[in-house]
């Protein structure tokens, strides 16, 4: 049959990345909480989909990042690597580089205090704001984390409402109490 | 047409890039083939202006990639030189000449006279069929014909 066998697929796709000709390599990684779809640029990290539909988060990765987006499993190991190593409990805090350079610089500042705060701890959103230095912009940093490029390795899912409720989360609550509950924050 | 992710260009035209490059060079050699072209377009896909005649493009790059595997000495194969008589290759002289030709008529033109591909692949390219390729080539040739004239 003269179709393109997987293998000849995938060596394409390898290729491609091997020789750093990619704006964006995204791959699908199975998870306990469902299949997420995570893509990286040459910087970092760059997207970490829920419920992806892959041909308009193609699109969109294209628009922000650059036309040149191939579906490539290799420059997403690591990532692969270090999520399956925190859904098993085994990892409490990942080492990938992030590529956030795209966002607002308030965004930005929000992301990086939200990565501080330590496996197994939540945080509220205005306490959140505070360390952030906008003390009264709890709702903005909602706004943040419902936008959040790179839910689980920045976890937005450590950050409850005032009043103890888990309030929202952009994958859904039960996702966010799945993890919750794996770092050992709730019982 | 705005170009589209080059995930997208890759799925649609992956298929019949390589079905193309397997009825030109077998399956052995198609493989490598098929490779470097989607690697060459890749390289270049940045610097399309718009999404037109994508088809056309990438059997272009295709025919190019097996026009230089023909030419490329094999082990067990002595092949005839390609080349035209003053060294340049026959499908370089014709790309610079129909330059100034509407685009399904240049892409007509060059792939049939410049990479001998036959009708029912240049249909293909253009996302028509046999009859009208060869009415496009033939329309071409005929304004190349007229320029020359005058």
């Amino acid at each position: 049959m003269n179709t393109v066998s997987p293998d000849l697929d995938r060596r394409f796709r390898d290729a491609a990345a091997q020789e750093g000709l990619l704006d964006v390599a995204y791959d699908l990684v199975d998870s306990p909480i469902g299949s997420l779809l995570v893509a990286t640029s040459p910087r970092g990290l760059c997207r970490i989909s829920y419920d992806a539909d892959p041909e308009r988060e193609v699109e969109q990765l294209a628009g922000a990042f650059g036309i040149r987006v191939l579906r490539s499993p290799k420059p997403i190991d690591a990532a692969r690597r270090e999520l399956d190593e925190y859904f098993e409990g085994k990892r409490h805090s990942f080492d990938l580089p992030v590529d956030v350079a795209l966002l607002a610089d308030f965004n930005r500042r929000v992301l990086r205090e939200l990565a501080r705060v330590p496996y197994g701890e939540v945080v509220t959103y205005g306490e959140l704001a505070a360390r952030a230095a906008r003390p009264r912009a709890a709702r903005a940093v909602g706004m943040v984390m419902n936008r959040n490029p790179l839910p689980i390795v920045l976890p937005c899912h450590r950050v409850i409402g005032a009043n103890g409720k888990l309030t929202g989360y952009a994958g859904g609550l039960e996702r966010k109490e799945t993890l919750l509950r794996l770092e050992g924050a709730i019982l | 047409m705005s170009l589209p992710p080059f995930e997208r260009f890759y799925e649609q035209h992956r298929e019949e890039i390589f079905a193309f490059l397997v009825r030109r060079l077998g399956r052995d050699r198609a493989e490598d083939a098929f490779q470097e072209t989607f690697l060459r377009a890749l390289r270049a896909y940045p610097k399309l202006r718009h999404g037109e005649h994508l088809r056309a493009w990438a059997y272009t790059i295709a025919s190019r990639i097996a026009v230089d595997e023909h030419r490329r000495p094999r082990a067990d194969a002595d092949l005839p030189e390609l080349e035209s008589l003053d060294g340049r290759p026959a499908f370089a002289q014709l790309e610079h000449l129909a330059d100034q030709l509407p685009p399904t008529e240049r892409a007509a033109v060059v792939l049939r006279y410049g990479y001998d591909l036959d009708y029912s692949d240049i249909g293909a390219a253009l996302g028509s069929n046999a009859t009208a390729a060869r009415q496009a080539a033939s329309a071409g040739i005929r304004r190349l014909r007229q320029k020359e004239l005058r």
